[in-house]
């Protein structure tokens, strides 16, 4: 698409492509203009107005995400009447919530606690309105704190226009407005799919992992990128690890293809098995046929093996061994196994689960 | 996957077959579902299941289990009959049409509702909607392989696709859905009886040679046998020692008390594994590994995007990963491994396999690639078969129509198909320990249909008995029209209702993959 508009934004006269809104004009040009409610790849909805800009001729200020730029517009992003506009909008959002950082899983990673230092707000000049919400505890794996709602929308378009599963939406009006599932239920008597993407897009802490509670501070929680061990559609994720354990499961859509953040319930919240008593932590043998299996150390188990299947391949051939590799194992280990079974054995009974 | 996963939500018609998405490959499901919702796009259900994806449907046809060939015959009929296939495409891209024209003449929508019990002007809806689509995806998954037929069911998919012009082309392609996170990669890395890395043949004395100079060993020419054979072959003793590796086929394969039989009968079954599975509970050597999270390596995923995974906690105990766990065994058994790292063996890999050469760790460290990725400057392949097929041209394969091999009858009235559950996995190691997925599911359910229910005086939420030809079991009864009349779905996540006890063990000729959408079965209130 051609540059086609031209405009001026904070005195540079600049070209846009014509169906661009402020907002990205501006991020093109390395212009900070806060936001909440914008969410990339999902609808502008202008709900949380933090976004205002000044353009010259325009009656009010405008949410920069969802007005579109045309041809000569003059573009002020940061003016006394922007930045008090701001300060006003967060002023407000701050004084209608129960917004204390000190227990929240998303100190340190919300944006409305960024936004407030970055305004240099002291302190609402509202007094704080408590809504009065239960937290939400009925599930293991979401947890919603309705006094920490914002409002802006961002998990009901995560839900509804990424995912596309239609759980969420709002739900009565004015101050008692609100995010959940339909009539009112919790997640866990919704027909949600706890795919966990609401959480992900939440800026404050709303929504958060339950799992996750009181299990690490965002600036503890060491994010390994991943491959999802599930089903074959590979999605890339962040392992979240704190104490050498994975505290939460998040996506990352700076990531891309092939699922650009998203994720599933197997993905997300499918991960108690790595941490799990019952993992097998040693070499196990049984020597006698009918007796227990017994703990042993690897090269006991080596020898073992290795002598057993010398002695089966001398006396019947490389015929009669048969090893089944693993489509959850790497490549890496495929590639080894089958290596081993052909090189080593001297068979090609090699196989693995593809068609079950 | 001949195409991309992304391609599916810029496509303008898809046909989804014997894929139950939403469940199964849920972030794909959702691009089929912003497809319809946000930009149009026309979803064609072929389904004996009321699955969710049918909401979002223009179209949806449901066939009697195991009819598929039938339906795809049908499609194909209407096709020609209407002269609204891919003339071009044929003539120049294609070989074998006129046997395919001769076969599916008689398959006439009539013909083809009589089998399928798909009405005719569904049928014909269906098959003008895909060919006059300018790009089209078809998908499809387990629904089509797990039948008798199921290699005359790709073949079939494959027919459609070509017959239209649609693969080869941005947005189109035969698009099977994977359903292991690392199936593609086994498959490629050569884990299979009867190929070497990159589907070389072991019969072909050019890739023997190749690989018996990069290994230093004498191979073998002789074809082995698939996981049904191995354990077949065990049961009759000439197979006496198995060594598993991340495998669970005590609950994954079809008739499960023979293979728990051919199993005992080993001189020695190792199994290497994460959890004491019900497999490692019969083994004389159990060795413990490391899980994804605990190692690294490569997975290869549906879109043959070849793409990392990272160590980010270790493992317990002295557990060890697989292939550090292969090195030792090797090196003691006189053959020397002696990998410094996952990253040494996909060196190797590149060498030997060529779809894989330009693939390195640096490269793929940001974003994976999708092979073929012939060397290191080659950007990987979106989709395939752009200007020609990997043979040439595109080969139609006419193909007859098979019932499934167990049909139902007086004494086993009712056709059981089964397949997963969104919360849980495969044979349910991994998701039973999973506190969410078994709030959400915590028990196997037989769905069946309302009216079926009532005949047998079944309410939901009862135990009901569902017994066939090899087995019996017990579990709940979830009273639904997801089934049709006639038919019950249960899922393999639970021991508890193996229903793996109750499925036939009848292959597919060529694929050799078990009929698990098709058995006899019958359903009583327990």
């Amino acid at each position: 698409m051609g540059k086609t508009v031209p405009l001026t934004i904070d005195g540079k006269d600049v070209e846009a492509a014509s169906g661009q809104n402020i907002l990205e004009v501006a991020h093109e040009q390395g212009i900070y203009i806060p936001t909440l409610c914008h969410y990339s790849r999902t609808t502008n909805v202008g709900a949380c107005r933090v976004c205002v800009v000044e353009v010259e001729e325009a009656k009010s200020l405008v949410a920069s995400c969802c007005m579109p730029v045309s041809p000569g517009m003059v573009i002020r992003t940061n003016t006394p009447k922007v930045r008090d506009a701001r300060r006003l909008i967060v002023e407000l959002l701050w004084a209608s919530g129960d917004h204390n950082c000190l227990n929240c899983e998303q100190n340190g990673a919300c944006e409305l606690q960024n936004l407030i230092y970055w305004l240099e707000i002291e302190k609402p000049r509202f007094p704080i309105e408590h809504p009065g919400y239960d937290v939400e505890k009925t599930n293991t794996m979401i947890q919603r704190d309705l006094n920490k709602c914002i409002l802006c929308g961002r998990c009901i378009r995560a839900c509804n226009e990424i995912q596309v599963n239609e759980i969420l939406d709002f739900s009565q009006r004015g101050s008692r407005a609100k995010v959940g599932p339909a009539f009112d239920t919790d997640y866990i008597d919704s027909d949600c799919y706890f795919c966990g993407e609401c959480a992900d897009a939440c800026p404050v802490g709303a929504i958060t992992f339950k799992q996750a509670r009181f299990a690490g501070r965002p600036w503890e929680l060491k994010k390994v990128k991943t491959t999802c061990a599930y089903c074959g559609v590979g999605c890339q994720m962040d392992l979240n690890v704190h104490d050498n354990r994975i505290v939460k499961v998040t996506g990352n859509r700076a990531y891309e293809q092939p699922n650009w953040g998203s994720l599933c319930i197997k993905g997300r919240f499918g991960l108690d098995f790595v941490n799990h008593p019952d993992r097998l932590k040693t070499p196990l043998i049984r020597t006698e046929k009918g007796g227990e299996l017994a703990e042993a150390t690897w090269e006991e188990a080596y020898a073992f093996i290795a002598e057993k299947l010398t002695d089966i391949r001398k006396e019947n051939g490389p015929e009669s061994i048969a090893g089944l590799s693993s489509a959850r194992c790497t490549n890496e280990e495929n590639y080894l196994f089958q290596k081993f079974m052909r090189a080593v054995i001297g068979t090609n009974h090699v196989d693995h689960c593809a068609r079950l | 996957m001949t195409n991309s996963v992304e391609e599916i939500e810029f496509t303008d018609v898809i046909l989804a077959t014997g894929t139950n998405t939403t469940e199964n490959h849920p972030v794909i499901s959702s691009r089929i579902k912003r497809a319809v919702s946000q930009r149009g796009a026309k979803l064609i259900v072929i389904d004996p299941r009321e699955i969710d994806l049918v909401k979002y449907a223009t179209l949806w046809l449901r066939q009697k289990p195991g009819t598929d060939v039938a339906v795809f015959n049908g499609l194909m009929n209407v096709i020609i009959e209407e002269g609204i296939f891919a003339k071009e495409y044929v003539e120049n891209r294609t070989e074998g049409f006129e046997a395919l024209k001769k076969v599916v003449e008689k398959f006439t929508p009539e013909y083809v509702e009589k089998i399928s019990g798909v009405p005719v002007e569904d049928l014909k809806k269906a098959a003008r909607l895909y060919a006059g689509a300018e790009k089209a995806s078809l998908l499809y998954a387990m629904g089509i392989t797990q039948h008798i037929t199921g290699t005359d069911n790709v073949k079939s998919c494959a027919n459609l696709a070509m017959l239209c012009g649609k693969v080869g082309i941005e947005g189109g392609g035969v698009n099977p859905l994977r359903g292991q996170n690392n199936v593609q990669g086994a498959c490629d890395m050569g884990a299979l009886p009867n190929v070497f890395p990159a589907y070389q043949s072991v019969i072909s004395d050019e890739a023997r040679v190749k690989f018996e100079k990069a290994w230093g060993a004498t191979l073998s020419a002789k074809p082995g046998k698939t996981v049904v054979e191995i354990a077949e072959a065990a049961h009759r003793g000439e197979i006496k020692a198995i060594y598993v590796m991340g495998e669970n086929p005590l609950l994954s394969d079809p008739d499960i008390t023979h293979v728990e039989a051919a199993f005992k009968h080993l001189e020695l079954l190792v199994v290497q594994d994460i959890f004491l599975t019900e497999t490692a509970r019969l083994a004389d050597v159990v060795l413990p590994s490391a899980c994804f999270a605990e190692k690294d390596g490569t997975f290869t995923n549906t879109e043959r995007r070849v793409q990392r995974i990272r160590k980010a906690v270790p493992a317990p105990g002295q557990a060890k990963a697989d292939w550090q766990i292969i090195s030792g065994l090797s090196t003691k058994m006189g053959y020397p491994m002696s990998y410094a790292s996952a990253e040494e063996i996909m060196k190797e890999i590149a060498l030997v396999t060529p779809s894989y050469a330009g693939i390195t760790y640096e490269r793929i460290e940001k974003e994976g690639l999708q092979w073929p990725c012939p060397n290191t400057d080659h950007p990987g392949t979106r989709f395939l078969h752009k200007d020609l097929f990997s043979r040439g041209r595109g080969l139609f394969h006419a193909i007859e129509y098979i019932p499934p091999a167990e049909l139902p009858d007086r004494d086993y009235p009712m056709i059981l198909s089964t397949g997963r559950v969104l919360y849980h996995y495969h044979t349910g190691t991994m998701t039973r320990l999973a506190k969410g997925s078994m709030e959400r599911c915590p028990e196997s359910l037989v769905e069946i249909h309302p009216s079926d229910a009532q005949r047998l005086g079944i309410q939901d939420g009862q135990i009901v008995k569902v017994t066939s030809r090899r087995g019996t079991l017990q579990a709940k009864a979830k009273v639904t029209t997801r089934s049709d009349q006639g038919m019950i779905f249960m899922n393999f996540h639970f021991h508890e209702a193996a229903v793996n006890l109750l499925t036939n063990p009848a292959l597919d000729p060529i694929g050799k993959i078990p009929e698990y959408k098709v058995c006899a079965v019958r359903v009583e209130a327990a």
